[in-house]
């Protein structure tokens, strides 16, 4: 096949870095603002070059918003617990979709993909009165419940992928030989299935951990069980916003999900993107 | 003989398999089947917090002789056409660049995905300062640049802060497009490339005549899906303008949420619901349409 040309070549460098910048842009913003002294940022017009950046930011934010550590590690409970039960929920169901051939199942497969259409923001008002006949709103529940419902067709689709890749031979050949289904799970699929389930499992707490904002607005109304995507407007004050400290809050919250995810991306991509380029 | 017929009953068994995905299909029936019920009847009543009453059509009535309403459904519409449009658009040219055999593309594929991991909320905050008029970067660019002749806002004028929230919904859309057509253009079989190049085809007609037919079908998808997901984008506006200035960025899912939520009436926020229901289900049934017809051509050559 044809090489590609110098001047393409730089065209192509040109384009990736004008592409870069439109992607990495607020992020860059976000961490240079978080370095640099709130006098500093609060000079007009922007300033390109700042001579005193510091970490300053990231010691002070605790001290303004007292309760930003709660709000981190209430971000990080909810997610993981909305994890836990959708696993519960979507590995039995996910093996059954791969494995086992039965009335309905195409059918209920586009079903759930159209629970993922339908978003939260359309059933709140009955989602709402659900909580509040079983008194959950401002709970930790009040943001799980609906939470884990809005996890499982995604993780669904994507574990049904793993355990599509298992061999069936593997689980007759056992079977023939006398092995019971349970011994066939247990120790057949489990192990096999183990890195699905992992990625799964990180697929769905990042998306918990993202979509706690709708339902924390809306369910809750205590401080104290405040994911930090919320929390975060308390650095929102009378006079002004203390932006720095608000940048490095941010970073802070949603550093432990990027490395997480950097480092497993490529099996959550693959898993995502396999079933769709099929069809 | 005896094993085969074993074998066929272990390998479908009706019951057990049912047992298997109950739990899931019974919780999702709770949590989103039963309120979308709910948002059906309740848009038949006039509920509020006080307590609710049946009232037949009149919450529709309302809501289609208002012109408010209407202009907030175009609004959507234009704010969803052109969001998608730029994502399908962006998408493309971020999968061409990550699909070329550049040094640094493991990188660059990673790098593509920090807007779609991140919490939107965040994502939108970060925004927020970029387009500060005072001491945003942008502003910033401008004035040096003599675009501008001040400090400018851009979430604080009408069009200005349309265009910035749907330039931030594009922002997080972008990586999801971009993955799925890297990931379209990666399935397509090298042979056919192969065969193009010795009949002399140049770069871009193999991307037309080749590259662009075969992934149609993910393009199609990825059109429904944005779609959807920028028809009820409600992180991003809510987080910065709230629907202003003056209602210039109050998209349906915004009004609904103000209305049921804000104001507690849930009646004509449901009937609202309702209709936003309505019409994600016509985009999803012209998207099966299209596919089908689409799998149609593929399938007769």
């Amino acid at each position: 096949m044809d090489k590609y040309s110098l001047p393409l070549k730089i065209f192509m460098y040109i384009s990736i870095f004008v592409f870069f910048i439109f992607i990495l842009l607020p992020f860059i913003e976000m961490f240079y603002a978080s370095l640099r002294p709130l006098k500093h940022l609060f000079r007009s017009p922007y300033q390109f070059y700042s001579d005193d950046l510091s970490f300053w930011a990231y010691r002070e934010m605790w001290n303004t918003v007292p309760l930003l550590g709660r709000y981190i590690f209430n971000s990080f409970f909810m997610a993981v617990t909305v994890t836990f039960f959708t696993l519960l929920f979507v590995v039995p169901a996910a093996y059954s979709y791969a494995r086992f051939n039965f009335p309905f199942k195409q059918g209920s497969l586009w079903v759930l993909l159209a629970v993922n259409m339908f978003s939260g923001a359309v059933l709140l008002i009955p989602l709402f009165k659900l909580l509040r006949t079983f008194d959950l709103l401002n709970t930790y529940f009040a943001m799980i419940v609906p939470g884990i419902a809005f996890c499982i067709p995604t993780s669904i689709w994507l574990l049904k992928a793993y355990f599509e890749k298992i061999p069936v031979e593997l689980e007759e050949a056992a079977y023939v030989d006398g092995a019971s289904r349970i011994d066939i799970l247990t120790k057949i699929i489990a192990p096999l299935s183990t890195p699905g389930i992992v990625v799964t499992a990180i697929y769905a707490f990042i998306q918990a951990y993202a979509q706690q904002f709708l339902f924390a607005i809306t369910f809750n109304s205590i401080r104290e069980y405040m994911p930090i995507v919320s929390g975060l407007t308390e650095f929102i004050g009378y006079q002004s916003v203390k932006w720095n400290e608000m940048m490095a809050a941010s970073i802070v919250g949603v550093f432990p999900v990027l490395i997480v995810f950097v480092f497993l991306q490529k099996y959550i991509v693959e898993g995502l993107t396999a079933g769709a380029v099929k069809n | 003989m005896n094993n085969k017929s074993k074998l066929a009953s272990f390998n479908s068994p009706t019951f057990l398999a049912y047992v298997l995905i109950a739990p899931a299909v019974i919780y999702l029936l709770c949590i989103v089947g039963w309120p979308l019920f709910e948002t059906f009847r309740l848009s038949f009543t006039n509920a509020s917090i006080a307590g609710e009453e049946y009232v037949g059509f009149q919450n529709y009535e309302k809501l289609l002789s208002s012109s408010k309403f209407s202009k907030i459904a175009v609004r959507t519409f234009v704010w969803t056409f052109f969001s998608v449009l730029l994502k399908l658009i962006l998408g493309m040219i971020g999968a061409v660049l990550l699909n070329a055999s550049l040094r640094g593309r493991t990188f660059f594929r990673i790098l593509v995905l920090p807007p779609w991991v991140v919490p939107i909320a965040i994502g939108a905050l970060g925004w927020m300062w970029v387009y500060n008029g005072h001491f945003g970067i942008l502003s910033g660019i401008g004035i040096r640049l003599g675009i501008l002749d001040g400090p400018f806002s851009f979430l604080a004028y009408k069009k200005s802060a349309f265009i910035a929230t749907m330039v931030t919904d594009v922002w997080v859309g972008t990586p999801f497009v971009t993955l799925f057509f890297l990931a379209g253009m990666q399935a397509v079989s090298k042979d056919l490339y192969e065969a193009a190049y010795c009949d002399g085809a140049g770069r871009f007609r193999r991307f037309y005549h080749i590259t662009l037919p075969q992934i149609t079908p993910v393009i199609i998808s990825m059109s429904l899906i944005s779609a959807v997901s920028t028809f009820v984008s409600f992180d991003i506006i809510f987080i910065m303008t709230e629907g202003g200035p003056r209602g210039a960025t109050t998209t349906l899912i915004i009004d609904t949420y103000k209305m049921a939520l804000g104001n507690y009436k849930f009646g004509r926020g449901s009937a609202r619901a309702v209709m936003i229901v309505l019409m994600i289900t016509t985009f999803a049934i012209l998207y099966f349409y299209l596919l089908s017809r689409i799998n149609k051509k593929v399938s007769h050559g």
